[in-house]
């Protein structure tokens, strides 16, 4: 009986867990409560059949464990049992699917009105670029990086001149305003991962790899690299700082735009 | 209602089958070493699988050190920690599991299970064991050569595998593990064409393929998958070598390393992870299907009951070999593939779990009005159902693309795929150890051990992954050598993480428990007899235990009826052998 | 990776025709005769070992299918400038069509067992192949005299790459041609033995001619023109 017991206290111990657990997903500060509403419904169905499963194993255990003179019944199938209970599972599939498909359609379907900000990522190291007056940002190509030009902008593209370049440090973004995250590696794969915002993505060098969202609270979060990179991933930390829509254009105002950084490299002879 | 003619068994002519031309080893090195009988080959995989999953077992327990106590054993640096996690990952995955399962339970099982005498080629047989000796010697190797082996993970995702930046990408490390897997794929096609091979023609005289047990099925259906799949981990590896040494740019970009411009140019990252997870995916599948094949002879037997639903059961292996094929970008939903193939991966991958839950459904009705023993390998077999059912569960948050954007990369998946496919099998496998132990050896392993060794595995692997989950939840990214500071992973998500460590340390010491019941019941084992569990497929009628070479003394076996006849109504006994010919007395009228 | 899935859509389907003949919906538990289950075992038409060929060049297809998936996916990106075909590739696939027509003339030979004529088709076959191999290198040694050196490229990579493994595979045939070859030569072999061989190497040689011209067509750029008329036909 020993087995039954373990068995019930197993599934008893890992409900209790999930109720007790001090460990839950960060609070949420961005759009995508949709994400955390079907994993909510997923924990729902998948923790009911497990109860399920779980307990009728026990309940058979304790049923119908040998005694001498036991027989097992015949039974070589029933197809409307197992008809019933594919059908059934099929249901619960499905009710997981649909909406995680919905969802999944908004988060690939960016807003027009989303400001462009794109991450760039290197061995260890995050760094932005933020459109400059016209709302656009430039051409770039990995090529075109040098000690002068860290993210490879393309100097003949006006769009490019007037982009804001932030190199290693915090990314400030506003408030209730969606953003258009455009995620570009100069080196090996990464992943622009901050827990509160939901959404992640990997960046690949050579490729531009994006996702949508919009701020939905002020703070300062943690950047993490979420895709192995080297030796350096657990160290590659970013700062990124959510804040009213004021702050943030000061913040903007005493960033360097890209013209200005081929400025101040300029005057220093090459060695 | 089928006719069943009474005396119909002596209708049947004699095993008509050639003598087949079986190799006469002539000494004790042809015999034991560089034997051809499947039966040694078999025992030659399972000790260098296990030998070699030992080694994975001692660089899990590093890195959980590392991960409990950090930065206290100095010894463990960064680099070593991410070559150990690789290690780890690669030799569970590929060198024990799918060499345990394929290369030791199917040329152990496939013919004594259908009635064969042998693999149908048994040289190409043993050339493969040897040459699956030599990746697992090559992949060894990498421990001592210069940098150490890789740390790219077991995914090998270029660029970083084969930059400086990753331990190993620009030494030896990666192209030993490259070379290493390209001779285990060589190898593993010329055994898998063994297996499959057999099951096609080698099957005994009335063995339908209906009547054959499931394991037979999982393992011949994994192999065919296998055979189709491991190509594909080829030719990626290939591609991979020629980047690293030769600079072609198949998967290299443009890159700037450490401010430095490399010579590659225009390949696709996102090639590789298409080739390698072309491969990974099945590759779940390949070690599952087997699993999923020996559970149900363990369920069946130990519950004296016919296995529910066996129709059902092969259509659902076959339905899920076919549709594992077409789900493998499920691992790819953030890897910055065109995001429109969510939809399509999503809804494969949560198809797949319809008839993945049937078989689950199948084995718990098994057991309802059984007559269930709790012996060894029924208690690894519920271990099974309930590791399985957790991971399989968890797997549904994984697979549907737009829950799995917050939990992909995080401890949760690594959680869902030790459950799934690390601590189900391998429950699995011991299950079917203290199964077929007497079979092999002809006697018993020891109850008392086994029960020791059962309740800390099975329980002490739940309390590991189990929790695990929940740290994935929290955020807790993969593959950190330390968390370090961060807003949001509490102090106590550090003292689960010790909670963990203390376990791993306890499971892992149990299995010295099971090497010495191994060891110790090879000698002082109760006499098992033939058939101790009173099975009804063929590998317990053969003429002598172990089975000497060609199985079947002079004859070959006749099959007269499926693999599951059990608790029969009418019958003497509660099972009836397959090689047991229909009697007149015994009508099945009744049974419908 | 719609190469690879188009042929594991054949593969399947050959799986699905064989398996549409063993019963699968059958109720293994109501019958216990074994009269009309008997298998197929030893049926002449079907020998074990070719079984064995026929499911490893099923492995060798999912190998050529994946490297020409990967080379498809690999032409997408800008980078790739195509290669000449040199003059010498319209020789080799003639030598490799004719290597490939004198083992299936040995076949038949082998099947009438004339030794006498059987000796020399099959010493063609051998020498047709490695000639055709020979050809292959002086390709190689040609197009890399010409500039087009493997790592330039994708294209030059994926031709040597490619053209490569398919030699190491005729390679490969070579032997098995060879062994067979000289045990026609030797006195004491059964003529039944043999013609399992011959049919073997035959059946080994056609595929692998098959492999060569999907391999040629795409170098030529064809099979990028047969893609994009289908691509053409979805859209």
């Amino acid at each position: 009986m020993a087995v039954v017991l373990i068995l019930a206290l197993l599934v008893v111990g890992s409900v209790l867990f999930h109720l007790l657990s001090p460990w839950w997903w960060t609070p949420i500060a961005s759009n995508w409560t949709y994400i955390d509403n079907t994993l909510i419904a997923t924990f729902w169905i998948t923790g009911v059949v497990f109860v399920a499963v779980v307990s009728f194993i026990a309940y058979c255990v304790w049923r119908f464990r040998h005694k001498p003179g036991n027989r097992a019944a015949y039974e070589p199938e029933n197809r409307k049992l197992e008809l019933l209970l594919a059908s059934g599972t099929a249901v619960g599939v499905a009710a997981m699917l649909v909406p995680g498909l919905f969802v999944w359609n908004q988060f690939i379907t960016v807003p027009n009105d989303a400001a462009p900000v794109e991450v760039v990522s290197q061995q260890w190291l995050w760094s932005f670029r933020l459109p400059g007056a016209d709302g656009k940002l430039g051409r770039s190509e990995t090529r075109d990086i040098t000690p002068e030009n860290p993210l490879g902008v393309n100097k003949n593209d006006t769009a490019g001149l007037d982009d804001v370049i932030i190199e290693g440090g915090e990314l400030h973004l506003p408030v209730g305003k969606p953003v258009h995250i455009l995620l570009r590696s100069i080196d090996v794969l990464h992943d622009f991962y901050v827990p509160e915002f939901r959404a992640k993505m990997d960046m690949i060098p050579g490729m531009i790899t994006y996702f949508w969202f919009t701020p939905t609270r002020t703070g300062t979060f943690d950047i993490l690299c979420a895709e192995l990179c080297g030796v350096g991933h657990p160290q590659m930390r970013g700062t990124v700082v959510v804040e009213e829509a004021e702050a943030y254009q000061a913040w903007l105002a005493q960033q360097q735009t890209f013209t200005q950084l081929l400025a101040s490299a300029e005057p220093q002879p090459a060695n | 209602m089928v006719e069943i003619p009474a005396g119909s068994a002596d209708a049947v002519p004699a095993a008509e089958v050639e003598d087949m031309e079986l190799y006469h080893p002539k000494s004790w090195w042809t015999k034991y070493v560089f034997s051809q009988d499947a039966k040694i080959i078999a025992v030659q995989y399972a000790i260098t699988a296990i030998s070699i999953g030992l080694v994975a077992l001692v660089l899990s327990w590093l890195m959980r050190l590392q991960l409990a106590f950090p930065g206290y054993f100095a010894f463990i640096d960064a680099d070593h920690y991410y070559q150990f996690i690789t290690m780890h990952g690669m030799i569970m995955v590929v060198y024990l599991l799918t060499a345990l399962f394929l290369g030791g339970f199917g040329n152990y099982l496939i013919p004594l299970m259908v009635g064969a005498r042998d693999m149908v080629f048994p040289y190409a047989n043993m050339l493969s064991y040897w040459i699956y000796l030599l990746a697992v010697l090559i992949l060894v190797a990498g421990f001592f050569a210069p940098g150490g082996p890789t740390g790219a993970g077991w995914t090998l995702y270029p660029p970083q595998s084969v930059l400086s930046g990753t331990p190993g990408g620009q030494d030896w490390g990666i192209l030993l593990m490259l070379s290493s897997l390209i001779v285990f794929v060589i190898g593993f096609t010329m055994g898998g064409l063994n297996y499959v091979v057999t099951v096609l023609q080698g099957r005994a005289r009335g063995m339908t393929l209906m009547r054959m047990p499931l394991t037979v099925w999982g393992i011949f259906t994994a192999t065919v998958m296998a055979l189709l799949a491991f190509p594909a981990l080829f030719v990626a590896c290939v591609m991979m070598l020629f980047d690293r040494l030769l600079g072609t740019s198949f998967f290299m970009p443009a890159i700037v390393e450490m401010g430095t411009q490399l010579q590659h140019g225009g390949g696709s990252p996102i090639l590789f992870q298409h080739l390698f997870w072309f491969f990974g995916h099945p590759e779940v599948y390949i070690v599952a299907l087997p699993a999923f094949g020996i559970v149900s002879d363990l369920i069946s037997t130990h519950a004296r009951k016919n296995i529910f639903g066996y129709r059902m059961m092969v259509w659902a292996i076959v339905i899920i070999a076919a549709l594992s094929f077409v789900v493998w970008a499920h691992h790819m939903y953030v890897s910055g593939m065109n995001p429109a193939f969510g939809f399509f991966f999503a809804t494969t991958t949560l198809i797949i779990a319809v008839p993945t839950a049937i078989k689950v459904y199948n084995w718990v009705l098994t057991l309802w009005r059984g007559d269930i023993h709790l012996t060894l390998p029924m208690l690894f077999a519920l271990a099974f159902i309930v590791t399985f059912v957790n991971g399989g569960l968890t797997g549904l948050f994984l697979g549907n693309v737009v829950v799995d954007v917050p939990l992909s990369d995080t401890m949760f998946v690594v959680a869902h795929f030790h459950m799934v496919m690390g601590v189900a099998p391998i429950l699995v496998i011991f299950g079917a150890i203290y199964h077929w132990y007497p079979k092999v050896t002809g006697r018993l392993l020891n109850t008392a051990l086994g029960h020791i060794h059962y309740w800390i595995t099975f329980l002490g692997a739940y309390a590991i992954f189990f929790p695990m989950h929940y740290l994935g939840l929290l955020g807790v990214p993969r593959r950190y050598y330390e968390i370090g500071e961060t807003s949001f992973v509490p102090p106590s998500a550090h003292t689960l993480n010790i909670f963990i460590t203390i376990m791993a340390l306890i499971v892992g010491a149990a299995q010295v428990v099971f090497l010495f019941n191994l060891i110790w019941s090879l000698f002082r084992g109760k006499e098992a007899g033939g058939n101790p569990w009173r099975a009804t497929t063929l590998e317990w009628q053969t003429p002598q235990t172990p089975p000497a070479h060609g199985n079947w003394g002079k004859d070959l076996p006749v099959v007269y009826r499926w693999a599951y006849d059990y608790s029969v109504p009418g019958a003497p006994e509660d099972f009836i052998p397959q090689t047991q010919p229909a009697t007149g007395g015994l009508t099945r009228e009744v049974m419908r | 990776m719609n190469v690879t899935l188009l042929f594991l859509a054949v593969i399947g389907a050959i799986i699905a025709w064989w398996m549409a003949g063993q019963r699968l919906t059958s109720k293994p538990w109501l019958e216990a005769s074994p009269v009309q289950t008997a298998t197929s075992m030893n049926d002449p038409a079907a020998p074990t070992i070719k079984i064995g060929l026929y499911v490893f060049l099923g492995v060798v297809g999912a190998l050529f299918s994946l490297f020409i998936s990967a080379y498809f996916m690999r032409m997408a990106s800008s980078d790739w400038w195509g290669m000449p075909v040199p003059g010498l590739l319209w020789v080799n696939t003639g030598l490799l069509a004719a290597s490939s027509a004198a083992l299936q003339w040995a076949k038949t030979e082998a099947r009438h067992g004339r030794m006498e004529t059987l000796k020399p088709a099959l010493t063609t076959g051998l020498l047709l192949a490695a000639l055709f191999l020979a050809g292959q290198i002086e390709a190689w040694r040609e197009l890399t005299a010409a500039g087009y050196v493997l790592a330039d490229n994708p294209a030059n990579s994926f031709f040597y790459l490619l053209t490569g493994l398919h030699g190491l595979h005729i390679l490969g045939g070579l032997a098995v041609t060879g062994r067979t070859t000289v045990r026609a030569f030797a006195a004491n072999v059964p003529p039944t033995q043999l013609r399992l061989s011959v049919d073997l190497c035959a059946t080994y040689s056609h595929f692998m001619l098959a492999v060569w011209l999907v391999l040629f067509a795409l170098f030529a750029g064809w099979a990028n023109d047969f893609v994009d008329l289908c691509r053409q036909l979805l859209s």
